[in-house]
């Protein structure tokens, strides 16, 4: 088994793909990377539950299916639920010796919208019952299938086709909810902020969630060139610059322990982010210093008791082994898996580079 | 009286005829011949049950990998009495008990596509609640088994008996097959998994229970011993799971305009597959039980003039107007309508046509529609014979209203009244409102 910690990119492309080419997904898309990354990552043969959205109606058009592994959409809130369904009929139906038992990881995939808004009961109360799955929401910040429209994730002042930059009222007017932090709050195993761009970060996390012992959540950061409004091309540089700025914070929380990963500095303003991208054009015209000073401020604060929360946790110690060392129901402690492990946002080589 | 007094008085006569094998003329023509069971029948035992407590004895004995559900109200009896199994370890089932009636069939779809049985339960704003995720099953082509425990649906807020929710369920491509007694509860709880699951049908199944009529009142229930039903369901064995690593399959594809026709085509066919398959499935469960039951029950309908249409628990008070409709020289017979999808026309036909005038009893309104439920399902089965009765509607026992023998007798002496008249207008009567 390959172990993470000495993982090379090319070792990447001998791991099973989970999905193949031909699928319906824009040019410049990051959904299609997300998945792809996550199921070479896994140790364990994927099944996957999936939310409506831009993935699954890109992905399974009948009569094809860009599926390599088994997956399963059912409607637009519910992939949790499905999960929870496939979760405990494998339980049953090994406890009746229907089948024998077999190692496989039960994935969803869900949008932003599926995930914050939609399907937030549904991925509350499957949490709650602690089914093993790993949660992957696909966060890009929108209703992106139905054409780039607001949701709970989006970010204030965004531009979306339900919060147009209008002369009145200029982009969305609410701030956006910390879903992590509110599915952190489920106390599950293991929760996590992740970004595409970033795959070292992002295929570690997935390993470690794939080896916690319950539910556990991971929100990828997927930049979605068409309603952000950048070229494909600098899906990887949006996303890389959304961590710069602080908009997204790359951490994990192990066991209710907070901390920072990988590259996760701010280091940049945040219209850095806004010049980059379409959507915050009218936040760069004049008159709009005053809203922009706001983001600011209020990034900077999240930023603060991003690191406040972190600094209230002792590194965990580093420990040898790495990941798929073990068997998958003993899992080792999740805080030795990563190679950047006690070194919390400090000096670790950006994956993406 | 209590409910279940007035619910075990109103069903008397029709659970005479459901909880043993009593040889009788049939009054429907066109019926299977009967015959007296084989020898095989298994000795039941008689155990006093409400209608969901026979439904939970039935999930025990048929041990399904999954039973998901969310509580309401009269669906609490089933998922009480089975998480106190479950509790006490005596089946191998997961139960999952989630946030929500959407999870709770989201959760049986997920499971049943993995290859498991799964089961639901519940009532009226649940199901509602669940409409979504009814026709994903269905269009799926997942065998998930439901018990509705029918109830009246909100507003005003009503936890109480009637056919709303699902008269509002059926055009959701599911099996539904009412019963009206706590032993045909425990009866259909049994063959739904074997009508659902039969490869020409693969359809969910939706097991009508009267809200507190059945599911609260106690009476004698013949149970099966345990090895035969478990013996009769077999097991769930689909062609393909998500649990099959080695043969992906992708469940709940998109279509487009290219094959979204052809899926729903293929979909009724199967629908329409499952009434042959059902009374087959009825007929092996009477040669295992020595219960037989019809797709529809007559009664006294041979050499009737007039009929009363009927689905559900109010059969059995029906019968007794009819009785006592006989008794004074009315010529009146009734007709229990078992399975509601798919409709049983030809038989519904073969056993009405004959009849002046039938008056179907619905107990749920059609709103703003040219018939209510029932109704206008008798009616659209009667419309191409060349001789067919007239038709009147009757609307009873809306959000648990009971509905008495005095209502009854009224209906027939209305049916009776149109007869002699030899006309019949298109009003709908209802029975026991207040004026």
């Amino acid at each position: 088994m390959i172990s993470l910690v000495t993982l090379k990119l090319q070792q990447l492309t001998l791991r099973p793909d989970g999905l193949s080419g031909g699928h319906g997904l824009c040019a410049g898309c990051a959904e299609s990377v997300v998945v792809r990354q996550v199921v070479f990552a896994l140790e364990n043969p994927a099944v996957v539950s999936l939310a409506t959205g831009c993935l699954e109606v890109a992905t399974t058009r009948f009569p094809d299916t860009a599926w390599r592994v088994p997956v399963i959409h059912s409607a637009f809130e519910n992939a949790a639920s499905t999960a929870s369904g496939i979760e405990a009929a494998y339980k049953a139906l090994v406890r009746k010796a229907r089948i024998e038992p077999r190692k496989f990881t039960i994935v969803v995939f869900a949008g932003d919208g599926a995930t914050y808004d939609i399907g937030l009961q549904w991925l509350s109360g499957a949490l709650e019952r602690g089914h093993r799955f790993v949660y992957i929401c696909l966060n890009n910040e929108g209703y992106m299938n139905t054409g780039i429209q607001r949701s709970g994730a989006t970010f204030a002042g965004t531009w979306t086709t339900t919060t147009p930059a209008g002369r009145a009222v200029h982009g969305k007017p609410q701030w956006r909810k910390d879903l992590t932090a509110i599915v952190a709050a489920h106390g599950i195993p293991y929760v996590a902020q992740a970004a595409v761009h970033n795959w070292k970060d992002l295929l570690a996390k997935v390993r470690r969630a794939e080896a916690a012992t319950g539910p556990s959540f991971v929100n990828v950061l997927a930049p979605c060139n068409r309603g952000w409004r950048h070229e494909p091309e600098e899906t990887m540089a949006i996303s890389r610059l959304a961590v710069e700025t602080g908009f997204w914070p790359l951490y994990e929380v192990v066991d209710g322990a907070w901390r920072l990963t990988g590259a996760s500095r701010k280091s940049k303003p945040v219209t850095d982010y806004f010049k980059a991208q379409g959507r915050f054009r009218h936040l760069l015209a004049p008159g709009a210093e005053k809203q922009v000073d706001e983001i600011q401020a209020r990034v900077d604060a999240e930023w603060q008791a991003l690191i406040a929360r972190c600094a209230a946790f002792k590194p965990p110690p580093l420990e040898g082994g790495g990941l798929g060392a073990g068997d998958s129901k003993v899992p080792p402690p999740s805080n030795s898996l990563l190679p950047e492990a006690g070194v919390s946002g400090e000096g670790v080589t950006d994956g993406s580079e | 009286m209590t409910i279940a007094k007035v619910a075990a008085y109103a069903r008397n006569s029709a659970h005479e005829s459901a909880s043993r094998w009593i040889p009788k003329p049939r009054g429907c023509k066109g019926m299977a011949t009967r015959t007296r069971p084989a020898p095989n029948v298994v000795a039941s035992t008689p155990i006093a049950l409400n209608g969901g407590e026979a439904v939970a004895y039935a999930l025990r004995q048929i041990e399904p990998e999954i039973v998901a559900a969310y509580p309401i109200t009269p669906q609490t009896l089933i998922i009480e009495k089975f998480a106190e199994y479950f509790a006490d370890g005596l089946v191998r089932t997961e139960f999952i008990a989630v946030e929500s009636e959407h999870a709770a069939l989201s959760a049986c779809i997920g499971a049943s596509a993995a290859g498991a049985r799964a089961v639901t339960a519940t009532a009226g704003p649940g199901l509602a609640l669940m409409f979504e995720m009814l026709g994903v099953t269905s269009g799926m082509r997942l065998p998930v088994v439901m018990h509705l425990c029918t109830r009246a649906l909100s507003a005003p807020l009503n936890i109480l008996g009637d056919h709303s929710d699902a008269m509002a369920m059926r055009e959701t491509g599911w099996v539904m097959m009412s019963g009206a007694s706590p032993q045909e509860a425990y009866d259909q709880a049994i063959v739904a998994h074997v009508i659902a699951e039969n490869s020409a049908v693969r359809l969910p199944f939706a097991n009508l229970i009267d809200g507190f009529a059945v599911t609260h009142a106690v009476e004698r229930v013949d149970v099966l011993p345990d090895h035969a039903v478990k013996g009769f369901v077999g097991e769930y064995n689909p062609e393909r799971s998500l649990l099959d690593l080695e043969r992906p399959v992708t469940f709940g594809s998109m279509d487009t305009r290219d094959d979204y026709f052809e899926h729903k085509r293929q979909q009724q066919a199967a629908l329409k597959a499952a009434g042959p398959v059902a009374m087959h499935a009825l007929n092996r469960f009477a040669e295992v039980s020595g219960r037989r039951y019809d797709l529809v029950e007559c009664y006294r309908l041979n050499d009737a003039e007039i009929g009363l249409v009927v689905m559900g628990s109010l059969d059995g008070q029906v019968r007794v107007a009819v009785d006592a409709a006989r008794e004074s020289g009315i010529k009146a017979g009734a007709l229990r309508i078992r399975l509601l999808r798919p409709f049983p026309a030809p038989l519904v036909i073969a056993a009405l046509s004959h009849l002046t005038v039938v008056g179907v009893l619905d107990r749920a309104i059609g709103f703003g529609s040219a018939g209510n439920p029932l109704y206008a399902e008798v009616a659209a089965s009667l419309y191409h014979q060349p001789a067919r009765p007239g038709l009147k509607s009757f609307v009873y026992g809306l959000g648990g209203r009971p509905t008495g023998h005095g209502s009854l007798m009224s209906a027939i002496s209305e049916l009776e009244s149109i007869r002699t008249a030899g006309r019949t207008e298109p009003t709908t009567t209802y029975l026991g409102l207040k004026q």
